[in-house]
């Protein structure tokens, strides 16, 4: 009974998809060629096992005190040598990887489920928009390690509120980078079209426009993840950040400070896994930038 | 006999990398001096590459040309990049498509021209200057002084466009090549560009190759035509030959796709409307909370309009005319700031956005940009059924409708779990239609739902929207800024101008004998108006109902 597109057909075939050739070869596939990015996976590699099999790796209690054995060299005993209370700095920095990820990962989460949920009520309802971004805009101006060791002060110190301390900075501009998404995709013709099959607001949203959101905000992860890693060993180091009974590099820094003329061990190494750890995280952040969206990676 | 300005033989351009594509294979033809080339052709066919070989202007990815290019009897093929820079301004010049991103947005017009002769000539700063100025009262802008001293965005896209066409004929090159330059434009503006680009053409005795995708631009301005398909030249010929007596089959089809200023014959649509609009007002700006008082832009103003069942109703404007939003108020895009808005029975101008939503079913929209609107990561039967969803049908019965659907605007109901990016814009357009009729709506607004389309795919889904009307009843609103889009479709038609409607009534009688000079002057700026491209022939005199078959 179809009458439509009789005559000239020809040029159009109607029904049969065109074949699109020379799209999606698989993200992972061209994220890992680069010989850099290839190298940085396996070093974050290696570090989430160290971190995850640490009781496994030679590793002693990262906590015993052992007071006949303070400040002790580089041996065959203790890889790392000692700290001042005689722990192994090898177990410590092993256990420490643990901390830091859980914090890069804790705070990565809590900082892009809020960013996501108020920068989607920012960005689709107008009415909210310009009070949220003022707020946003207050918590901003505020340097976010004084914000995050007020926090930490109120609450006290304990995994969960350093972790929540380091997020609350990092919100904001989570918030902003989701809107900017919502409010350039809200005048899509497709999600129009969707208003107009009668999609309510909420299916709208989650089917047409958070999906947008998602290549932006992993790459945004990543760079959130490195920065709470420096955040939480700058506090520790501080001494307003995770209590001293977990370890963690910042904590092991901080303690090995004092003796950093005798045993320069005790702040390099933690520090050296600290920075390499951080570079590798921004490394793969850069490159699933530039993977996942190329008009990004020319216009920062 | 005297040789060509531009000679181009056996032209062969392919992509680099390991799968080889041949975008240009044995293109060949040549313009001589004090004549125009169009250059015709649908997307992909080639012909902004053929272009930008001649201008060394290949972008990356695209291997160095092959065949030969002779300007003004210099073969550049291989010619180095400092030569190319030589003869680009000198001997040869090109105007783009998009006045806006062709000059710089931080330098004066004025200097943007100076530029080009700084660059080029020994003059000092006065002769240059006096220059400009020279060349700005040529391309006929009102008040030099004040133009020179412009900024891009303080201009319109006409005058910008002059500004282009004045810094490519400055230096009075042999060779001008304009690369659809009149198809961002108003007809209005278009009409008064091509005169321009004709009468200096004229004057310096210059060869114009015009790259155009309009039939109407090229029945206006060709001496000669090359017709362009799949990266090869399908026919050339002079202008009479090639429009009246086309060999070959593409051209024959590509012309007689292109629609005409005569209006078909229509039957009358029943008298029950659908639509019903009155004193309808969208303005914009006003009160803000941070900005202050900020201008107030009316972008609508007393609308009143009636689509019956059945109908075609066509809104015609340039931009700026409110027409797009008159299409988007009516959808409840945007919500109207008074009057009133009734389909099929049911007031929704002032209803608030939730309560609307069990109205939606009767009113759907179809829009411009196939690309954008279906939603890239959802297959094809996701997005036909979602409406259907929402009311409540279930899941089954809605993917039988969306079969059927499919089966009906000639796409294959087999492809539907496939995603958009697999179908041409063409079949995304039908897509997009069927998903508007699964709700059955009463009425359908498509706005300018063929101008993003080629002239051959246009021409079908102008028949589809034909056949939709006749098989469902439907009544359509149908916004385009081309009239001759508007002649061929649609039963009756408004025109409007910054805002208002100036002119309203059945199509016969506006095209004939228009009664408000703004709809005169758009009639008289239609490319090509004086040609029945239909029927390979020309139209004695003004377009009137005694052609009518």
């Amino acid at each position: 009974m179809t009458k439509a597109g009789t005559g000239t057909q020809a040029l159009e075939a109607t029904g049969a998809p065109v074949p699109v050739v020379g799209e999606d070869h698989g993200v992972t596939r061209r994220l890992f060629s680069s010989v850099w990015v290839a190298m940085s996976g396996s070093v974050l590699l290696a570090v989430v096992l160290s971190a995850a099999l640490a009781p496994y790796l030679w590793t002693g209690d990262p906590l015993a005190i052992n007071p006949i054995s303070r400040l002790k060299p580089v041996s065959a005993e203790f890889w790392l040598g000692t700290d001042s209370f005689g722990r192994d700095v090898y177990s410590r920095v092993i256990y420490g990887a643990r901390t830091s990820l859980l914090v890069g990962a804790g705070v990565s989460l809590v900082a892009l489920s809020f960013g996501l949920a108020i920068g989607v009520v920012a960005g689709y309802f107008r009415s909210l928009d310009s009070f949220i971004m003022r707020v946003m805009d207050g918590i901003m101006a505020i340097p976010g390690i004084l914000l995050a060791i007020a926090l930490v002060t109120f609450s006290g110190a304990s995994l969960a509120t350093v972790v929540v301390a380091i997020a609350v900075p990092e919100v904001p501009r989570v918030v902003r980078l989701v809107r900017s998404v919502i409010l350039s995709v809200r005048t899509e013709p497709y999600v129009e079209a969707a208003i107009s099959l009668g999609t309510p607001t909420a299916t709208l949203l989650l089917r047409h426009m958070v999906p947008n959101t998602i290549a932006p905000l992993i790459i945004q992860g990543t760079f959130v993840f490195a920065s709470a890693m420096l955040a939480e060993a700058a506090m520790s180091f501080l001494g307003v950040g995770l209590p001293p009974e977990i370890p963690s590099w910042g904590n092991i820094m901080a303690e090995g400070r004092a003796y950093f003329q005798q045993i320069p061990g005790l702040i390099l190494y933690p520090g050296i896994v600290l920075a390499l750890t951080v570079l590798t995280v921004n490394i793969i952040g850069d490159a699933l930038r530039d993977t996942l969206d190329p008009r990004m990676a020319r216009n920062i | 006999m005297t040789t060509p300005v531009l000679k181009i033989s056996d032209l062969c351009v392919r992509t680099d990398g390991r799968q080889q594509k041949a975008l240009l294979e044995g293109v060949g033809f040549e313009i001589n001096a004090g004549e125009t080339l169009c250059v015709v052709g649908e997307s992909g066919s080639g012909k902004s590459i053929t272009s930008l070989s001649v201008m060394g202007l290949l972008p990356r990815g695209i291997s160095r040309p092959e065949g030969s290019i002779v300007l003004d009897g210099e073969e550049i093929i291989g010619a180095s990049q400092r030569r190319y820079r030589q003869l680009r301004a000198s001997r040869m010049a090109m105007v783009f498509q998009e006045p806006m991103t062709a000059l710089n947005p931080v330098h004066k017009v004025g200097r943007q021209i100076e530029e080009v002769l700084r660059l080029h000539t020994r003059q000092t700063g006065k002769e240059c200057r006096d220059q400009v100025i020279a060349m700005l009262e040529a391309v006929h802008m009102p008040d030099v002084e004040a133009i020179y001293n412009a900024y891009p965005h303080q201009l319109s896209g006409g005058q910008r466009q002059r500004v282009v066409i004045s810094m490519a004929l400055v230096l009075k090159p042999r060779l001008l090549i304009a690369d659809e330059p009149t198809t961002a434009l108003d007809v209005t503006t278009q009409k008064q560009i091509l005169a321009l680009i004709k009468e200096l053409q004229r004057k310096n005795d210059t060869a114009v190759m015009f790259i155009t995708h309009d039939f109407g631009v090229v029945a206006e301005i060709a001496d000669r035509i090359v017709v362009m398909n799949k990266g090869r030249v399908v026919e050339q010929g002079d202008r009479q030959t090639i429009l009246s007596q086309p060999a070959d089959p593409y051209t024959r089809m590509l012309i007689s796709s292109v629609p005409s200023l005569v209006p078909r014959s229509r039957e009358e649509p029943s008298a029950e409307s659908v639509l019903n609009v009155s004193h309808l007002n969208k303005t914009y700006g006003g009160r803000r909370f941070f900005a202050g008082t900020s201008r107030v832009v009316a972008a609508a103003q007393d609308v009143d309009l009636t689509v019956r069942r059945g109908e075609i109703v066509g809104i015609v404007g340039e931009s700026g005319s409110g027409k797009s939003t008159v299409a988007r108020c009516i959808a409840r895009l945007i919500e109207p700031t008074s009057g009133s808005i009734n389909v099929d029975g049911q007031e929704i101008a002032q209803t608030s956005r939730r309560a609307l939503r069990r109205f939606r079913t009767d009113f759907q929209i179809v829009f411009q940009d196939p690309y954008r609107s279906l939603n890239p990561r959802r297959c094809i039967d996701e997005s036909m059924i979602e409406g259907l969803l929402n009311f409540g049908t279930p899941r089954s019965k809605a993917i039988v409708k969306a079969r059927e659907l499919l089966a009906l605007v000639g796409i294959d109901p087999d492809g539907m779990r496939r995603y958009p990016h697999q179908f041409s814009g063409g079949q995304r357009q039908r897509i997009c239609i069927a998903r508007a009729l699964a709700l059955e709506p009463k009425l359908l607004v498509a706005d300018e739902a063929v101008s993003a389309l080629d002239v051959s795919v246009q021409a079908q889904i102008l028949r589809l929207f034909e056949d939709i009307r006749k098989l469902t009843g439907v009544g359509i609103l149908f916004i385009t800024h081309d009239l001759r889009v508007a002649a061929q479709i649609c039963d009756t038609i408004i025109v409007m101008q910054k805002g208002r409607i100036v002119e309203a009534g059945k199509v016969g009688p506006v095209l004939t004998q228009p009664r408000h000079d703004y709809t005169r002057t758009l009639i008289e700026s239609a490319p090509g108006r004086f040609w029945d491209f239909q029927n390979f022939r020309p139209l004695a005199q003004q377009p009137g109902p005694e052609q009518k078959m």
